[in-house]
């Protein structure tokens, strides 16, 4: 045949593509359920680190199970309890809740019981950084207003700027912050330039370079605590 | 064709392999691959990761058209080049996501971003439609290990003098500058890790290159 006519064109055209989209999505297929079970444990993973638990891929379910297990519930922008059992909670995907205005989505929150008898309340926070989407567990002591820790992550971040949110130095600033004034009113945690006193209850210092990334953080704090805020104030 | 008997590592495919870590380099002489050069460069760790991931699709990528040179019809072997590069990438993606999750997360973006590559459709277009399979694989090992060389030095230099640590894959972020010399007054270079940076590193290390070398000197 002509390899350069119009036949044969199309004919190969035709025939590479049909090859390399029955390899791919074979090849998807056959990862799916391994890459699923990765972006669970590495969930798993990132909930359990809010509350400072070190975990490997190898015993992060097991920790899971202990330390949260079925302990995880839905609750409304109300605060009402919805009912709904742990794994339903577990998969709530935030990344669709994001699109739905705060009254309407549902809000997971992950109870920890710590060796010493504690009970964390762990919230799942999500936002908008720079280059795409960022976000993170803030874990709360008991009163509901003292922030015990927290991790942040995000999807593509500049590496040694926004990036930076992701490292124990940003989020250890976190730890002893509160959400609430004095009198009881939310004022979540701001992250302001120029540093921020150890002793200053609501701030912590943002990051140099990641301006964009440390006020979408900021941002994501308040918009999430908000719609938390009747399930905090129980 | 007696080029069959030809030895695997003659003089001929060894320049293949060490051209283009020198006087062919991709980024420092052609100038491609600069976009990612900048964007990977400002810790140690994306820098080598990146490399690796470059060198595999460059190999792998070379290799196939090589193999298809002579069945692609002219008029769309850009497309067809496109098509391998990106089906490898994604290939590429796929298999970290399953089995090597946590580097996965890591490289994020800049996966994709090895197909906007310039360097891979540069290599395929220039060499692997033209030439036998096996000196294929070296272009692409020697021009991958090329791109990598400069990534590696721009990056080393950039992490060093902006945050004063090295961040190696499997081992973390290593403190290099001692307390004593921050003791001492000594202050981080924030702009380091800018990519502004980036480039100005590049045009250091084209600069040192082309005084020693004055072959690469552009006349005109």
């Amino acid at each position: 045949m002509d390899r350069q006519g119009n036949k044969y064109t199309f004919l190969y055209a035709s025939v590479m593509v049909i090859v390399v989209a029955t390899l791919l999505a074979f090849v998807s297929e056959a990862l799916r359920p391994i890459q699923k079970k990765n972006e669970e444990e590495s969930k798993m993973a990132d909930i359990l680190r809010s509350v400072n638990i070190q975990t490997t891929t190898a015993d992060v379910a097991e920790k899971y199970q202990k330390y949260i297990g079925d302990n995880v519930f839905i609750v409304s922008y109300d605060g009402q309890r919805q009912e709904a059992d742990a794994k339903t909670a577990f998969d709530v995907d935030l990344s669709v809740e994001i699109r739905k205005p705060l009254t309407e989505r549902q809000y997971p929150v992950y109870e920890c019981h710590l060796d010493n008898g504690d009970v964390k309340y762990i919230l799942p926070v999500r936002g908008t950084g720079l280059w795409g989407p960022i976000w993170g567990y803030i874990a709360l002591n008991a009163d509901k207003n003292t922030i015990f820790g927290t991790t942040f992550s995000h999807k593509g971040e500049t590496p040694g700027l926004g990036a930076e949110i992701a490292t124990e130095a940003f989020q250890q600033q976190f730890k002893g912050k509160t959400i609430f004034d004095e009198s009881g009113n939310l004022v979540s945690v701001a992250v302001v330039k120029g540093g921020a006193p150890d002793e200053a209850p609501h701030q912590v210092d943002a990051i140099s370079g990641g301006t964009i990334t440390s006020r979408g953080v900021e941002n994501m704090l308040k918009d999430y605590f908000k719609g938390y805020e009747a399930f905090l104030k129980k | 064709m007696s080029s069959e008997k030809e030895p695997l590592f003659s003089s001929k495919n060894l320049k293949l392999l060490t051209n283009p870590l020198g006087s062919q380099n991709p980024i420092t002489v052609q100038v491609l691959g600069i976009c990612s050069a900048l964007a990977v460069t400002a810790k140690l760790e994306p820098a080598i990761v990146m490399s690796l991931s470059v060198i595999f699709v460059l190999i792998f990528s070379n290799l196939i058209i090589s193999l298809l040179r002579n069945t692609i019809p002219s008029r769309i072997r850009i497309i067809v080049q496109l098509t391998i590069v990106a089906s490898l990438v994604i290939l590429v993606d796929q298999v970290l996501k399953a089995f090597a999750y946590e580097v996965s997360k890591q490289l994020s973006v800049f996966v994709g971003l090895i197909i906007t590559n310039c360097i891979i459709m540069g290599r395929l277009e220039a060499f692997a439609l033209g030439n036998k399979p096996w000196p294929s694989v070296l272009d692409g090992l020697g021009n991958g290990a090329g791109y990598g060389l400069i990534l590696v030095i721009v990056a080393f230099f950039r992490e060093l003098l902006g945050t004063g640590n090295l961040t190696l894959p499997g081992i973390g972020e290593i403190q290099i500058i001692p307390d004593a010399l921050y003791n001492a007054g000594y202050v981080n270079n924030g702009l380091m890790i800018l990519p502004p940076m980036a480039l100005i590193t590049v045009g250091i290390i084209i600069w040192v290159q082309r005084s020693r070398n004055k072959d690469l000197i552009d006349a005109s």
